[in-house]
């Protein structure tokens, strides 16, 4: 009995994550935006506004669940399942501490890509299930955008992978502990500085957000895939994406910010509130991904692709190759 | 116990692989075909994941499941002139039939004569880099030369979709 509770207490304690993750983004967001725009986001229900969220959650939960007469019923019904499954999924490769994470995987990365691929699945099922123009044309945009960004998103995380030797998020983040000269942190971001950029502008194309969010563009396609989805069903498509950036946001705060790990500070002191340091991290990467969400215009479906397949995908291939030899040249160094 | 769970989940992946290559063959719906060869393909994923292949089955699902069929849907719906286009008749074809029936028996006769010389499975799988370092070394005359058929397709598909403009 043990180890099927064993089992499933992760698997329940990743879907709490989700949702309460989904519950502080919401909020977040209004406010975050609201004072990127120079207005305020919700202010009278509670202090703050903070009650506001719970107040929507329950009208999203009392919600009269409509299905259009037209819909591909079959299709219409899995597609928010079939979005929300892979982000539910993606949550077990993610590491909070050296012990703390749902499965130790040999592939943990790329497994969370792989997963985190599926979503786009689901979204084009959305928009063919809803037999709707705005959300076919939407759930199109959405899977050529995530198709032509995989590419550079995996190629930008390549370098590091080649640093350190492996896969396993857990070994890329112990990686880099330590600092060069005692005071720059050994992070990624500052040896790998390139891929990161290139990770930051795929990861926020593949998850549909401004500056790349013509998926759901409002002025134009109402709310994308989403449009025909009412009560929970719209529900899960959004929590999906909510927990989505906060996937993609571990992900680079595993990969190019030293993950758990603080500079400075001895391992020892660190232990007792790694998963607290990660997710605080993580909530930071949230923010900035939020302050560009506020900052810039969305750019056209053309510029988009020109800049995915003739701009990042030739430069992380050099930076792959440029990384490739520093380290075949400090290998040879190293050995004479 | 690791016995029967594995047991388990191998009946349930298989009969999910043969469930989605039948709901395939069987739907007249263009769409709904992908979308079952997608679920084949991930159950597929999850057979390789039960041999410790993590890497293989990893690969394989963001390969042919996150990309392949979304490419496949893609231009499905590209070609679609209107929604009601997705349903199509059943279409008998007698070359279809003789082509399925040789290669059936060419599959069938091959399993015949060599069926019996399995390969002796290792303890355990080999981990990432050692599967890195097998492909660069002792197999990379296949790889590269897959890796040129990939292209050479490639180049025939820009040239096929010019040709009418010329």
């Amino acid at each position: 009995m043990s180890a099927v509770l064993a089992a499933i207490l992760p698997v329940l304690a990743a879907v709490v994550l989700m949702l309460v993750n989904g519950v502080v983004l919401i909020y977040m967001l209004r406010k975050v935006l609201g004072h990127l725009h120079l207005r305020y986001g919700p202010l009278n229900v509670g202090p703050k506004g903070i009650v506001q969220t719970t107040a929507d959650v329950l009208k999203l939960l009392s919600k009269e669940d409509v299905t259009p007469t037209g819909v591909d019923r079959w299709m219409y019904r899995l597609a928010p399942a079939v979005v929300f499954i892979p982000s539910l999924m993606a949550y077990a490769a993610i590491p909070f501490s050296e012990n703390l994470r749902i499965t130790a995987l040999e592939t943990g990365l790329l497994f969370t890509f792989a997963v985190l691929s599926l979503v786009a699945l689901g979204i084009i099922m959305a928009g063919w299930g809803s037999a709707n123009k705005w959300s076919l044309i939407g759930s199109m945009r959405a899977a050529a955008q995530t198709i032509a960004y995989e590419v550079p998103l995996l190629l930008s995380v390549l370098p590091v992978v080649m640093v350190v030797g492996s896969l396993d998020l857990a070994e890329i983040v112990q990686a880099q502990s330590g600092t060069w000269f005692g005071v720059i942190p050994k992070w990624f971001v500052f040896a790998q500085f390139p891929a990161f950029l290139i990770f930051l502008v795929a990861a926020l194309a593949e998850l549909n957000q401004t500056p790349f969010d013509m998926s759901e563009a409002e002025s134009e396609l109402v709310a994308g895939f989403a449009t025909e989805y009412s009560s929970m069903k719209f529900g899960m498509l959004f929590l999906a994406e909510f927990s989505n950036s906060f996937i993609m946001s571990a992900i680079a705060v595993s990969v190019f910010f030293g993950g758990w790990s603080l500079p400075w500070v001895p391992d020892s002191v660190i232990a007792p509130i790694a998963p607290v340091i990660f997710v605080l991290k993580t909530y930071v990467v949230i923010f900035f991904l939020m302050w560009i969400r506020g900052t810039f215009p969305r750019v056209r479906i053309d510029q988009l692709m020109t800049l995915g397949w003739k701009w990042l995908i030739p430069i992380s291939l050099g930076w792959i190759m440029l990384t490739g030899l520093v380290l075949k040249l400090g290998e040879l160094g190293g050995a004479s | 116990m690791a016995e029967t769970v594995n047991g388990i989940a191998f009946a349930i992946l298989a009969g999910a692989a043969i469930l989605g290559a039948v709901g395939m063959l069987t739907t007249r719906n263009v769409i709904h075909a992908a979308f079952w060869l997608l679920e084949s393909m991930i159950a597929v994923g999850g057979l390789y994941l039960l041999l410790q292949a993590e890497y293989l089955a990893v690969v394989h699902v963001l390969v042919y499941a996150g990309a392949v069929s979304v490419l496949m849907l893609f231009v499905i719906m590209l070609t679609l002139r209107r929604r009601e286009d997705s349903v199509r008749p059943v279409e008998v074809s007698v070359a279809g039939a003789v082509m399925a029936f040789v290669f059936g028996g060419v599959v069938f006769a091959a399993i015949a004569a060599y069926g019996d010389r399995v390969a002796e499975m290792p303890e355990t799988a080999p981990d990432t880099a050692a599967l890195g370092e097998l492909l660069f070394t002792r197999w990379a005359l296949p790889f590269e030369v897959a890796s040129l058929v990939l292209l050479i397709a490639l180049v025939a598909a820009v040239w096929w979709s010019r040709e009418d403009k010329r």
